[in-house]
């Protein structure tokens, strides 16, 4: 009588939900990201160190401010009167919003200050002023 | 005999092997076609328009930037000129003297937004968290 001398057991790893993992994980991120739908215009930030990240862009709305002083809010140009009641329709649909002032080196303060002002008049009070990050910083 | 092998039909089967890699690879396409460009910047907290405090005028220290982008200490009816790169340690060594120190950054009109950014980031990095940004006159 011969008895055999291993028994083998096969380990397998079971691969057959490995693809729901993957498209589970696939859909999640799908639907986590969050597209970029405004372009703006082009501006070229000023740069800073002291910077912060915001981490929602759910809760971050932006206002461009070009160097030649043309205001946009959602791609379309307006005037620094309407800054007001656009940036408070927006405030009363998501009170959490920061607004992040996109705003070039080269514009004249007293604009942003105008701005600043319209927003104050709103109570869109947590602003960020964008920035770059300063690369020789230590 | 032969009646189970009439029933018998070929299983149509879809291989399924390969799925989980096809979901990997659209994983990965997305994870590396997804463009991470956060918001930053540097955050501030207006003051609500109506809110008027009184702050002793030894607390204050007003910092001034002017049309040339020129910074100044105002204080005692004087404007001392400062250089950019002093002014963190200048900050630094004031609020070391006076914790309670305020901050009001006042630019003019005419300065660029850059110099304004700059000098509040340079109050950031120094450590003030009591700022204030005055509006501009005329």
């Amino acid at each position: 009588m011969r008895f055999a001398r291993k028994s083998r057991v096969g380990a397998v790893v079971p691969t057959a939900s490995m693809a729901d993992i993957a498209f589970l994980l696939l859909v999640f991120f799908m639907v986590s990201t969050v597209f970029v739908r405004f372009r703006g215009i082009p501006v070229a930030l000023p740069e800073a160190e002291k910077i912060e990240k915001l981490e929602m862009r759910r809760h971050v709305t932006s206002i461009w401010v070009g160097a030649n002083g043309a205001i946009n809010i959602d791609d379309a140009t307006v005037s620094l009167q309407q800054v007001g009641d656009l940036i408070h329709a927006k405030l009363t649909a998501n009170p959490r919003l920061i607004i992040s002032i996109k705003g070039d080196g080269r514009a004249e303060f007293g604009l942003i200050s105008d701005v600043l002002q319209e927003l104050r008049k709103v109570e869109a009070l947590r602003v960020n002023f964008a920035t770059d990050r300063e690369n020789e910083g230590n | 005999m032969n009646l189970r092998k009439r029933g018998q039909r070929i299983l149509p089967e879809i291989p399924t092997a390969s799925m989980a890699d096809i979901a990997f690879l659209l994983i990965i396409f997305f994870l590396v076609t997804t463009t991470m460009n956060q918001d930053k910047g540097l955050s501030l907290h207006l003051p609500p328009i109506a809110e008027t405090k009184e702050v002793k005028e030894k607390n204050i220290c007003n910092v001034w930037i002017n049309a040339q982008d020129q910074i100044a200490f105002y204080e005692g009816g004087t404007l001392n000129v400062v250089a950019s790169s002093d002014l963190r340690h200048n900050i630094e060594q004031r609020l070391a003297a006076n914790e309670l120190l305020i901050i009001s950054l006042k630019a003019e009109r005419g300065a660029s937004y850059r110099m304004f950014v700059d000098v509040l980031d340079e109050l950031k990095l120094s450590g003030a968290t009591r700022i204030s940004i005055a509006e501009p006159e005329g």
